[in-house]
């Protein structure tokens, strides 16, 4: 699985802010959302592709999409909110490719996180932060 | 003539690629203080392919004065390097002599004794001459607008943008990108868009239901020109419903979308593109980062934070041309293109000195009869300035601090926000001020100026948002504007802190008081994205407050202190 060019734009931030999670609460909501889906495996970085907005057009509304080639599900979550889980998309084996989107709801600038269970049972994520602002003024 | 500048251009551009710009040249004829016409559009041709390249002109039918800012911060990466270099350490960097033609044109010091010397630039009669002059030597030059062309002026907001239409479609453009044009609405920017005789390109427009491209832009065109197939893609200014008002075009949905780009430029390359152009309103910044992730792309001709570079930037096998606003400048980039890949380039930024290129007539006529039914009421003297008015700068300009100065008094706020857009002529001391000239600086189709009462709290709120957009390190968070400007109220601000700790130190200036962070303040502004903002359009507000004054004395205001390291 190689690492997509995106994944390694987000990997950087997706590191910097992972240490500095808004609550603690929300912290320990995401860990154990991921240990639940991973059954407490090692989770790798990259291999897994995030399509979302640098900068949410409407917090309400956002568009994300997720990939991971050979993956059996993926679970998306939206680290800032109060509930973290978003969805998880879960691929048959005759699936022709491994990828979602949906849209969901921000609360204020956060991490979306993507982990993927792969066919040897092995899992990766990546991470995107997208902004939500309340806009102003451009050139 | 190569100079050491072009040499250490050639150094850093990949082996294959090499690259000379006519700056060193207009910069030593600019030095003899004898400019002429030949002498701005003099330029070897080279290669088989020319570009042209304009963009930003805000509605600028006329010459005008602009001043180059004297603050430009970068950060991240972008921290001291071009555009984010002013005033006479730019003159330094590129070797230009003070008080020369390029310092007045490319750099900002001594602006107002420069301005009476050498005179208003741009006016689109002037640039006629300069294409029809790069058509006569390369017939089949293609010319590219990339966007916020139909906003910014008197006449362009009472004709909804036909006055700019008009004159560009004189000009004959060959593809054009946006930004402004969809604070017309999207029903009018539709209903000239689907009448444009060129191509209106966006590879980052979506329609915002399916999330799927719209239609209407696509988002590249193919040119068969000096016998090579040259593509276009279109990347039109990613953050519209942000930093703009979304309902007005609700339809649209935008966004950086690099990996679509990279698409684009893998589906033009497959089809036979031999060189390919992005025509960006992405902002520098965002464009050189684009060029390092997106592979395959040769020029990108960049708009939207209104720089001005006299060489352009080279990024991995890229080219990033940066062509200035208002119609100051024109870019001709000729590029060699052989075997299926650019093999060099030759750049010049011309700079449009209004009282050297001559008026192209028929050009001039057109915008005359533009103007002629709007001539009565723009000419109108509101006043006069015995200082020079300016927009740009990170964090206030003259003219934004009289604005806030009326918001303050016309409003009877406490505290006053006008935001940090870069556009809007400048003007120079001795100058009447008509009601044009305020709308050069206003003109907008969400114009209110509201009054409301704000927590202290969220005050702060507002300027770490608009701080982050324009100092977030990476530039993918930057949306290209500057900081929005505050009257009636002092604060610091350390570009280099993460939101929500760059913002200190705010004072309300009427009392000395610190603000409050629990306490409410009447404020005053113009220009908000929110749907259904009331209160007078800002150009009244402005207009009454200056007749009051009768001669505006604008002294800087020192209200804002920046920390930078």
């Amino acid at each position: 699985m190689t690492l997509s060019r995106r994944d390694t734009l987000f990997l950087g931030a997706g590191a910097a802010l992972a240490a500095a999670l808004p609550m603690p609460a929300m912290a320990d909501a995401v860990a154990d959302a991921i240990s639940a889906f991973t059954g407490g495996a090692d989770v790798a970085e990259g291999g897994v592709t995030i399509d979302a907005p640098e900068i949410a057009e409407n917090g309400n509304t956002v568009p994300v999409g997720v990939s991971a080639e050979g993956a059996e599900s993926i679970m998306v979550l939206a680290t800032g909110n109060p509930t973290p889980a978003v969805a998880t998309f879960t691929f048959g084996a005759l699936a022709a490719s491994q990828s979602g989107s949906t849209r969901i709801r921000l609360a204020k600038t956060q991490d979306v996180i993507a982990v993927a269970k792969m066919a040897d049972g092995s899992f990766k994520q990546a991470s995107a932060t997208v902004k939500v602002t309340i806009g102003g003024c451009g050139g | 003539m190569i100079s050491r500048r072009d040499f250490l251009q050639v150094g850093m551009a990949a082996s294959a690629l090499y690259g000379t710009s006519g700056f060193g040249n207009w910069a030593r004829l600019a030095a003899q203080q004898a400019l002429t016409q030949d002498q701005l559009l003099e330029f070897d041709t080279f290669g088989n392919v020319s570009l042209i390249h304009v963009t930003d002109i805000h509605a600028q039918l006329k010459p005008v004065y602009f001043r180059e800012p004297s603050v430009n911060l970068g950060v991240g990466e972008n921290k001291g390097v071009v555009p984010h270099i002013t005033g006479a350490d730019f003159r330094k960097l590129y070797g230009i002599e003070d008080g020369s033609p390029s310092h007045y044109a490319l750099s900002s010091g001594d602006f107002a004794a420069l301005a009476a010397q050498y005179g208003r630039v741009g006016g689109l009669d002037r640039v006629a001459t300069v294409i029809n002059s790069i058509r006569a030597d390369r017939p089949d030059a293609l010319l590219l607008d990339g966007g916020d062309t139909w906003h910014g002026s008197y006449t362009c907001l009472q004709t909804q943008g036909q006055d700019m239409v008009n004159v560009m479609n004189a000009l004959k453009p060959d593809a054009m990108t946006f930004h402004w044009e969809f604070t017309l609405g999207s029903d009018r920017v539709n209903e000239i868009v689907e009448g444009l005789p060129f191509a209106a390109l966006g590879q980052n427009i979506f329609d915002a239901e399916w999330d799927e491209p719209a239609e209407l832009f696509p988002p590249y065109e193919f040119f068969e020109r000096g016998g090579t197939k040259i593509a276009v893609i279109g990347q039109a200014f990613p953050y519209m419903p942000i930093a703009n008002p979304g309902w007005m075009f609700p339809e649209y949905s935008f966004g950086i979308r690099d990996e679509h780009m990279a698409e684009m430029v893998e589906e033009v390359r497959s089809q036979g593109a031999e060189v390919v152009v992005v025509l960006s309103h992405n902002g520098f910044d965002v464009d050189k980062k684009m060029a390092s992730v997106v592979p395959g792309i040769d020029v990108i001709l960049s708009g939207h934070t209104h720089d001005a570079l006299p060489e352009p930037v080279v990024v991995g096998d890229t080219i990033v041309v940066a062509s200035g606003s208002h119609g100051k400048f024109v870019s001709r980039v000729d590029l060699d293109v052989r075997d299926g890949r650019m093999m060099g380039y030759r750049h010049k930024l011309i700079p449009i000195f209004s009282d050297v290129i001559a008026p192209d007539a028929e050009i001039a006529a057109l915008i005359d009869e533009q103007r002629a039914p709007y001539e009565a009421e723009m000419s109108e003297v509101i006043g006069q300035t015995d200082t020079t008015l300016y927009r740009r700068g990170n964090f206030n300009g003259t003219w934004d601090d009289l604005i806030c100065d009326a918001l303050l008094s016309e409003r009877d706020a406490q505290i006053a926000m006008s935001p940090g857009v870069r556009w809007g002529a400048s003007m120079i001391p001795g100058q009447d001020i008509t009601r044009e000239d305020i709308f050069n600086v206003t003109s907008m189709t969400y114009p209110n100026a509201y009054r409301t009462e704000m927590t202290g709290e969220f005050i702060k709120v507002i300027l770490e948002d608009v701080a982050d957009n324009i100092f977030n390190p990476d530039p993918y968070y930057q949306q290209g504007g500057d900081m929005v400007r505050i009257g009636g109220m002092g604060y610091q601000i350390d570009i280099n802190k993460p939101q929500g700790e760059r913002i200190s130190g705010m004072t309300l200036l009427s009392s000395g008081e610190p603000i409050d962070p629990a306490k409410n303040y009447t404020v005053a502004g113009w220009a908000s994205v929110n749907e259904g903002t009331e209160g007078p359009p800002i150009w009244d507000v402005v207009e009454s407050h200056i007749k009051k004054l009768g001669t505006v004395t604008a002294g800087d205001h020192d209200n804002v202190k920046v920390v930078v390291d």
